[in-house]
This record gives structure tokens, sequence and C-alpha cells, in this order.
């Protein structure tokens, strides 16, 4: 088992005429994912691929044709909003968004909709998904995780890697992987992933990644100290980042005395989360 | 990206939200002539990027032109926050009655646009927030409805305004929603709102946050962005897609993604080092952009090692290693560079890189420690070591306390 992702998961890309949608659709398609189409308005009836990737105008005649259930979205920021409306009026159930930089306003609008008709996003700029050894939504590089039963939660991106990469040396792997990215207002958050890993036969360890800005973590620490019997280590990035300043992620903002490093850790510590003082610590913890 | 305080006000007319006559003057003898046009007094308000101006001596009332000129010259001498004042504003002086505070934000936690006013506007805003939360009144905005007229008049009644003033505060209530959802704004504020003598609301001052993420689809407000207000490195890494953010320690720090790079800092500060900086070179890595951030990072005088932190997961390392050596042909720095590699073709990164005078390490740790050390020699070669000795009683022990004094 795993959570949100496998083996028999149908994918259709948006925006797989681009270089970062045609690259990764690619790589997914290494790993053993199965991409089944892809989407980009004015280039319907082609081929990609090597030409065993159909493209579609849109995402309903896509599903339409293949019977696709996941989305994963590569398209420019400034189309990412419309491209998530359209995945979610086409009926996809869970859409993934890997692009960085969309406006806030338009996430808001996004995801107040996406409320109103119960479809799961998972990001914008977030690597997406992975379950070792099924499938891979999104740019994790798949080489650096196997299979095993610690699912993995994260708000980062090469930070994940660097974490699947440490519980890979320490010969321990991962249920599934995923990342739910650094914006201040994005779908999936860490509560959704929590409930999941709980229910979830194959997890049995869980690892969140948190970091600085937002109460996120704070909320998850209550949750964990409510309803969670897993057992849960954490790591917060951002404990010397100066207080007010914009450190590259939108979510990443210390808003008045709370979102510091140091109020989430107190939190989860509080919940019995044990707390990693840098990623290699990891594994050990998870002993 | 922040609007100055007359840019602001200047968005705010335009959506026909009254504010007071007045003016930018980058002179004392500009700011005069605008107060002889004004007539009357005028308040000289220092236009700087940072909060507590009028706490800091920055906002002055003038009786006549000649104060103007004097006011302006003083503030316009001043740094505020160690920024340095090079506008004033130049407004009539209001007969004020009351302030409000009222603004849009976006609330992360519910998803949504949160509208916020308070009875108890001004200077002192923040006290009210810790000491009479109850003051405060926030109202939720559906993002897909706006806002509503029934929610302005719920606003005005919460705070106590007088009936007299519910439709003119409508219409500033409608006014401020259009300029925070038409211009993508993360914050549209007007602190304090003011109910005058002659019983008219006025907009007396203004503060705006725009979206960088939005910019693309209003060029007239990137327009805006005052260069003076950013250190010019945080200039040159957005020119080059970087992200950029001085620090006060010694140790330059290189890494691919926002949370890495945060935890590369964090690593260094937890074996005995202070990062210099946050630089998060983003996805890829050309040469050229390597060759930027190398000097960006080396523009900081205080940088005694740097320390790269590379996770190849897109970003291939081979290529990130042909970057590094174009850049140290290009940059040619002068002190120790410790450089991890891992994932995606570290191996052939590694490899290119080997006869280079480079320290490597395998893992964060190890790179951190080795950063730190580093840092040790050359500041022992550099200039004589002061231990930092005084540890204040009662002070948390440890950690905080690290910092390498002996090399600033």
């Amino acid at each position: 088992m795993s959570i949100l992702v496998n083996r028999n998961t149908r994918v259709l890309v948006q925006g797989i005429t681009g270089n970062e949608g045609l690259f990764h659709s690619e790589q997914m398609i290494q790993y053993g994912t199965q991409v089944a189409a892809g989407v980009t308005p004015g280039k319907g009836g082609e081929w990609v691929l090597g030409g065993k990737i159909p493209v579609f105008d849109s995402v309903k005649l896509a599903m339409e044709a293949t019977g696709v259930n996941t989305s994963v979205i590569f398209v420019p920021a400034r189309f990412a909003a419309d491209a998530m409306f359209e995945a979610t009026d086409a009926g996809i159930p869970l859409i993934v968004c890997i692009t960085e930089g969309v406006p806030v306003q338009d996430m808001m609008q996004v995801r107040n909709y996406l409320d109103q008709k119960k479809v799961r996003l998972v990001g914008p700029n977030c690597p997406g998904l992975l379950t070792p050894g099924e499938s891979k939504v999104g740019i994790i590089p798949g080489n650096i995780a196997s299979a095993g039963n610690i699912g993995v939660v994260s708000r980062s991106g090469t930070l994940t890697y660097e974490v699947l990469y440490a519980l890979a040396l320490a010969g321990m792997g991962a249920s599934t992987c995923v990342g739910i990215g650094g914006d201040p207002i994005n779908g999936t958050n860490f509560i959704d992933v929590l409930e999941l890993f709980e229910h979830d036969p194959q997890t049995e360890k869980i690892v969140l990644i948190g970091e600085i800005g937002g109460t996120d973590e704070d909320r998850a620490a209550e949750y964990i100290a409510a309803n969670l019997t897993k057992p849960v280590v954490a790591f917060i990035a951002g404990q010397t980042a100066p207080p007010g300043k914009r450190m590259g992620h939108a979510g990443a903002i210390i808003e008045g005395s709370a979102g510091t490093a140091a109020d989430k850790i107190k939190a989860l510590e509080s919940a019995g989360v044990k707390i990693a003082k840098h990623p290699e610590e990891i594994p050990l913890l998870l002993k | 990206m922040k609007l100055h305080e007359y840019q602001s006000k200047l968005i705010f007319a335009k959506y026909g939200i009254p504010i007071p006559k007045g003016r930018v003057a980058a002179t004392a003898q500009e700011a005069r002539h605008i107060a002889e046009e004004l007539g009357g007094r005028v308040v000289i308000k220092s236009q700087v990027l940072v909060g507590g101006r009028g706490k800091a001596g920055g906002i002055k009332l003038a009786k006549n032109p000649e104060e103007a000129e004097q006011l302006a010259t003083q503030i316009l001498e001043m740094k505020i926050k160690s920024l340095p004042v090079r506008k004033v504003l130049v407004d009539e002086a209001a007969a004020i009655e009351s302030e409000i505070y009222f603004s849009i934000t976006n609330d992360r936690a519910k998803k949504k646009p949160v509208m916020i006013a308070s009875s108890a506007g001004g200077i002192e805003i923040e006290e009210v927030v810790a000491q009479t939360p109850e003051k405060i009144i926030q109202i939720h905005i559906d993002p897909l409805l706006g806002l509503r007229d029934y929610q302005a008049r719920d606003l005005a009644a919460s705070i106590d305004l007088p009936r007299d003033h519910w439709k003119e505060f409508g219409r500033i209530a409608q006014a401020l929603w259009q300029i925070y959802h038409e211009t993508d704004a993360t914050l549209a504020e007007i602190n304090p709102l003011v109910i005058t003598k002659e019983k008219k609301l006025l907009a007396l001052d203004g503060k705006m946050i725009i979206d960088d993420n939005a910019l693309f689809r209003h060029p007239d407000l990137a327009e805006m962005r005052d260069l003076d207000e950013e250190a010019p490195e945080e200039t040159t890494a957005r020119k080059y897609g970087l992200s950029y953010i001085k620090l006060d320690g010694n140790i330059g720090c290189m890494v691919n993604g926002a949370g890495l790079a945060m935890t590369s800092m964090d690593i260094v500060k937890l074996f005995g080092g202070e990062p210099a900086n946050f630089l998060d070179i983003g996805g890829g890595a050309s040469h050229e952009k390597v060759a930027a951030a190398m000097r960006i990072i080396l523009s900081d005088p205080n940088v005694r090692a740097i320390l790269l932190n590379i996770f190849g997961g897109i970003t291939r390392c081979d290529e990130v290693a042909r970057g590094i050596l174009a850049a140290m042909d290009e940059v040619k720095p002068k002190i120790p560079m410790v450089v991890r590699l891992v994932g995606t073709n570290a191996e052939e990164g590694r490899k290119l890189l080997a006869d280079a005078k480079m320290i490597t390490a395998e893992t964060l740790a190890d790179a951190a420690k080795k950063a730190v050390a580093a840092v040790g020699k050359t500041a022992s070669t550099r200039m004589p070591v002061m231990q930092e000795s005084v540890v204040p009683v009662g002070a948390p022990p440890a950690k905080n306390h690290q910092k390498n004094r002996s090399v600033r």
C-alpha cells in the first residue's frame, strides 16, 4: 500500500510540450509511471516522446479518450490557475501542481473553488509525489529513494531529496513521499497527509519536514497529539533565518512572533515528536 | 514589493479614496515650493520602506514654508533604521477628530483575504493588537465573490463608526478591495483613516505590498520598485534569478533550493559557524549563474570561506561542476571553498572538480564542519583571535553564544 499514487495511477501532463513538461514526462515514464496523455491547447492531435504519448487540446478531451485520474501541471505561473480550474471542471480528482511562482490571489481563488468541488490539490511550487518502486508524479528524482515503511511529508524541494537520500543511505525506504510545497496558500497540508499515513498499513513511521513561516506545523502538532498513533520525526528549516526576511519561498515569511523555527519545534516537541538537529540525524531518530 | 506611502496614496486616489493634498519632494527647496502652493500647515513625511518613521522623528509638522524647508532639510539628512531618507512627502495637515485602522491582507490559515478595522487606529496599532485584541475586527472575504456591501456595513458597525459615515466608509472599503484585488496586493493598509473636524473621512497614511509573483501582469507597478531601498547585491541577484539575503556571519553559502539553503545555514551554525548569507541558486546552474552567485557572495568582505551544497535532482551535478570551474576561472576566489555534490551525476561532477583546489565533503554535516574549520584557519592567519569570553549570567547556554567573533 501507499498513499495518493501507486502503479495504477494514470497520469495526464498539463503543459506536456513545454521544456519542463516534456523532460519530466520522460523521467516519469522511465521510472515506470503510467503517463497516459498530455494537454497543450492548440497542439491537440500531436504525439510526443517518440510518438508514444498523445496530446489533446483540453483536459476534458484527454480524460474522455484515455481515462486519466491524476493530473500533473507544468504550465507557466501565469497560466497555472487556469490549468487547475480546467482540471477540476473536467473531473480530475487529484491535481499535482509543480509550477513555482503562482500569484497568491490566484491561489486563494483556486483553493476556495477546489474545496467546493472536493478535489485534492498537491502544491503548487512543490516537487510532487513519489511512491518508490511504483510511481512518481512530479519531479522528485526517483533513483535516490527506495521503497519502505517511512511516510515522508515536506514543504520543501531539494531538502526533501536530501532526507530521502539520508534514509536510503541508512537502509530505510519510503512508503510515499509527498511534497506539499512552500507557498503560503496551497492545497493538501500536513494534517491531510498525516491522516492518510495514519490509515496506510504500509506506513509505520512518519517524517515531517517543515520550515519557517505560517502556522501549519503548529496545527500539525496539535493534530499529532490528538490523533496519531505512529511515531513522527521532524526537522524544521530556517532556525538561523532573520525575522521578517523573505527567504525565497513565498511562504517562508516570519509573521510577527509566530512562525519561527523555535515556535514550531516547541509545538512539535510537546506533541511527542522527535526533532532532528539536521537532516542526516533523521534516520538515527527513526531507529 | 513594498510601495512607498506616496505611491500607495496615488493608487488610493486613482480608486477614489480621499487623500490629503500634497506631493513628493527630493530636495528641501522642492518641499518649500509645495508648502507654498498648499498654504497653511503641512506635514513633512520621510519616505522610507520601514515602519516606525514617526517615532524615529521622520514625520514633522511645519507651520509655514520656511519651516517646511528647514524640517525637510533635517529629515532628508536622516537615516531611519539604517535606510537613508531620499524623499519626503509634503501633505496638507489635517484637523483630526479620530483615527481608524483599516486594511486588507491575506489570511494564509483561512486561505482568504481578510478585511481588518479598528476604532483605535494610529501609530499604536500594534499595542492595540497586543493589549486589547477585541478592538480589532476581522471580516473574511470570499475570493470568488469579492467584498459584499453588507460586510463593509457590518465592519463599520462593529467599530462603532457613526452612522453618518457608513456610506462613505462603504465606498472606501469597496475601493480598497478593488485596489487589493486589481493590483495583486498582499497588503493594502490605511492607517490612520481619519475622521476630520470637518466630518470627512481621509486616508492620512498608506502602505501597500505587491505580490512579486504577480508583477508580470502589472508592468506599471513593477516600475515603481525603488532600487535605492534594497541592497545592490539583492538587485543583482534578482537579475540572475538568484535569491540572496545578506547576513552577519563569515561563511558564504551557495545552495540549490530555499529549504536546503536555510538548512545549510542552520547546520553551519549548529557546528559553531556563522552563515554570511542565504543564497538559493534555484533550478539549473549555468556558469553565468554560478559566477554571479560567487561574485555576490565575495562582495561581502566578511566572507572567509564558501560552502557549496548542491543536491542534484533535476539539476545535474556535472553541469554544476562545469559552472563552478568556469566561475572560479572568472572570479578567482582566494578563500577556501568547500563543495558537496550529491545526486544526479554527482560522480562525474566530483571528477571534474578533482583538480581544482577545493575541499570536498560527503555529507551535509561534514561539509559544514569543514567550512567552519576552514574559517578558523583563515581567521587566525588574518587577524588576532579574540575569544568571546563574556556570557551574560542567566542567558541560554551554548549554541547562541558560539559566535565567531574572532573573525569579524
